[in-house]
């Protein structure tokens, strides 16, 4: 399975390193903290540890660490603009509720 | 469903508790404000997709209108929509007085001298109030793009900015609810919008031409620290003029007359339009008040150059007030819509001898700046530690005896900044000493603009001159004075936090500068001046407080005559003599009374040893 990006935010991801000017990737996680149980970890990579696992999606490095893999594998990131707001959105197979805010989520 | 953004690594916030931050750019025309985004720099659309927020507000019976909204309303309902307010922002009475020619708006008297209001249909408004209007629709902005509240903004102002300015926009951000990270030089944002702050030390000149200013500002950057060297300008240069100018060519070439307000308007729109149309283009047509023709490019430069011509004599000017040479300026940011002008890009390019630094959008270019500043301070970058400074627009000084100004901070200090200095007494016996503190460059106080008076009491009795007061002036972080007077001996102690009265204009500290310069030589001269009638009046003070004590016993009649008469000559001649003849009348008394001066030393020399036997003499 992996992670997948789609198109418009693997651009988004591009750009965004460009801008920083240093990174190898976009690292995904999950952390036990939010209100729903789990929470996501959206973040730059600028360096791949040995517990990680690197995958690629349409030219960019997502790196995910195994941990959190478990949680996370089949996940589609999307970017998505809704209103005047934008950013990064999450189709998680693994998630069977989320909180209100969908920052965070249970399986 | 939320949408997050990218984060630095291991700086993931849980969530609901991540710390939004913007920055403010509240212009005089224009507001803007712009966000740190998955670590890019961002100005914040409204509802149109427009990044500009106009710096109008309309007020009516009931609601408030904010932007563009309101300047729609500018034209049929001018009394109650104010605009420009950034330019009565800490200001006094008497300002207002004078700029209510260039603002329409109705001003009501404060006999106490506070802060003026303006009189409109939803009530009585403040400068304050009518910024924190602004920036209340600006939070509103940002909290439905961000989809939260604030945490905390970083507002920008211009670098000449006083201390009363400076609070007047803290006081607006408080109004509006917003916690103020700090505020920032508008050249220092625009200098780190372009990262500077990540490069080599050097010196960036940033070349602010907007609407209706123009600004230079010389910044060092040292080891990561931004320090303001100079800045200099003109309050009343900028697009707007080159609009004039290409209006006059207009009318001229149509061989118009007389024309009626619409007309003109209509006018100075197309100027407008040809102005912005020949960035891209070399000729652009022009149609109005039933008149066609083209403009070309080489026209509009020979129109708009006698403009640029006067900004780089203000960059000259300036680079010599920090003195530095072009040469030694290593960045050159432009800021500001105008420098969209080809000419204008050109000419700062050949006057600095490098090409100018104009990739980023010049209207957004502080808002991002500060932005990338609200970011950091609001914790989400903790391993930066840019740190900003901000730095004295005007000396801050003490009135001493005479009327004259003693700088203690000279201008163009960093802050936070402390310095100290000692005074004496002026008379014997003096128990208190009142403490003016004033600010500006020139020599008299009267020249100067007051800033607060205290007074020290409880000074030991003593002979003029042996008090030891130690004036010390603190300016903290946020730009805030305090003074505190100390007398050594006794330890008595006084002290002022000077919340700046509202009352001063970026262009009357411009041309408080110009006058200190322009009246540098006749300062001087009112200085001596006025320092020979303080030592006349010491030298007088002396000799009577002698011959009260001592006269009588030690002088015959015609030795006393002797002395008087002098003392009666330079008493007479202080408010009307010159220096040189001030100067000569103190000698002459000073001369006359030299053989009771000595007599009195060994009268007083006597009475010590009187009655002692010679081994009681310790011999030092």
């Amino acid at each position: 399975m992996g992670i997948e990006l789609s198109q418009v935010a693997a651009e988004r991801v591009q750009h965004f390193l460009a801008n920083r000017g240093k990174g190898v990737g976009l690292r995904l996680g999950v952390k036990t903290t939010g209100c729903s149980g789990l929470a996501y970890v959206l973040e730059f990579v600028d360096e791949v540890n040995d517990d990680d696992e690197v995958f690629e999606s349409r030219g960019i490095k997502v790196i995910v660490d195994r941990k959190s893999l478990v949680y996370l594998d089949g996940t589609e990131v999307d970017f998505a603009k809704v209103g005047l707001q934008e950013g990064f959105q999450f189709r998680n197979p693994n998630a069977k509720d989320a909180c209100g805010c969908g920052e965070s989520f249970t399986v | 469903m939320a949408l997050m953004q990218i984060s630095e690594p291991g700086q993931s916030s849980a969530p609901h508790q991540r710390r939004l931050a913007a920055g403010i750019d509240l212009g005089t025309t224009h507001s803007l404000i712009a966000t740190v985004r998955s670590g890019e720099a961002v100005c914040l659309l409204d509802d149109d997709g427009r990044p500009l927020l106009p710096s109008v507000v309309h007020f009516a019976e009931q609601d408030v209108v904010t932007g563009y909204d309101a300047l729609a309303l500018q034209a049929e309902d001018p009394l109650n929509t104010l605009a420009s307010i950034k330019r009565l922002m800490g200001r006094g009475r008497e300002d207002v007085d004078r700029l209510g020619e260039i603002l329409p708006y109705e001003f009501i008297g404060d006999e106490q001298g506070g802060v003026p209001r303006i009189r409109t249909r939803g009530g009585d408004v403040t400068a304050i109030e009518v910024s924190a209007q602004l920036l209340t629709a600006l939070a509103e902005r940002a909290r439905s793009t961000l989809g939260d509240e604030l945490d905390g903004v970083v507002i920008t102002v211009p670098a000449y900015f006083d201390d009363a300015q400076r609070q007047a926009t803290r006081d607006a951000a408080r109004l509006a609810g917003l916690k103020l990270l700090r505020l920032l030089n508008e050249p220092t944002a625009a200098a780190v919008a372009y990262g500077l702050d990540q490069g080599n030390d050097g010196l960036i000149a940033v070349y602010d031409l907007g609407g209706g200013t123009f600004d230079i500002s010389l910044l060092r950057l040292e080891r990561g620290v931004f320090e303001v060297l100079a800045t200099g300008g003109n309050s009343a240069l900028g697009g707007d003029d080159m609009d004039h100018a290409i209006g006059e060519w207009i009318i001229g070439q149509a061989g118009l007359g007389k024309l009626d307000a619409a007309l003109a308007r209509r006018i100075l729109i197309a100027a407008r339009r040809a102005k912005e149309n020949l960035t891209e283009q070399e000729s652009v047509q022009i149609d109005v008040g039933g008149w066609q023709g083209v403009l070309d490019r080489a026209t509009l430069n020979q129109l708009v150059k006698p403009l640029i011509d006067r900004t780089l004599s203000a960059c000259r000017r300036t680079l010599r007030d920090a003195g530095v040479g072009v040469s030694e300026v290593d960045d050159v940011v432009m800021v500001g819509g105008s420098t969209r002008v080809p000419l204008v890009q050109q000419r700062v390019g050949e006057f600095f001898g490098k090409a100018p630094m104009c990739d980023l959008n010049p209207d957004e270019v502080v808002a991002l700046g500060a932005a990338i500043q609200a970011d950091i301070l609001a914790g989400n970058k903790p391993d930066s530690d840019m740190l900003l400074l901000d730095v004295l627009p005007l000396s801050l000084a003490i009135e001493t005896m005479g009327g004259l100004s003693e700088k203690i901070i000279e201008r163009n200090t960093a802050i936070p900044v402390a310095r100290a200095q000692e005074f004496t007494t002026f008379k014997d016996g003096q128990t208190a000493m009142a403490m003016h503190v004033v600010q500006g460059e020139r020599e008299l106080v009267a020249d100067c603009r007051s800033l607060a008076r205290f007074e020290l009491r409880g000074i030991p009795p003593m002979t003029a001159g042996a008090a030891r007061i130690r004036v010390t002036y603190q300016v903290d972080a946020d730009g805030l004075l305090s003074v505190s007077a100390e007398e050594a001996t006794s330890g008595v102690r006084s002290e002022v936090v000077v919340k700046p009265s509202y009352g001063l204009s970026d262009g009357e500290i411009e041309s408080m500068l110009r006058a200190s310069m322009e009246h540098a030589g006749e300062d001087m001269q009112a200085r001596m001046l006025r320092e020979q009638q303080v030592e006349a009046r010491r030298v007088v003070e002396a000799i009577d407080a002698a011959l009260a004590q001592d006269g009588e016993r030690l002088l015959s009649d015609d030795e006393l005559l002797a002395i008087v008469e002098p003392r009666d000559r330079l008493e007479q001649g202080i408010d009307t003599s010159s220096t040189d003849e001030l100067k000569r009348l103190i000698e002459a008394l000073e001369q006359a009374s030299e053989f009771y001066v000595a007599r009195r030393m060994d009268d007083s020399v006597r009475r010590a040893l009187k009655g002692k036997q010679i081994d009681e003499v310790e011999v030092q």
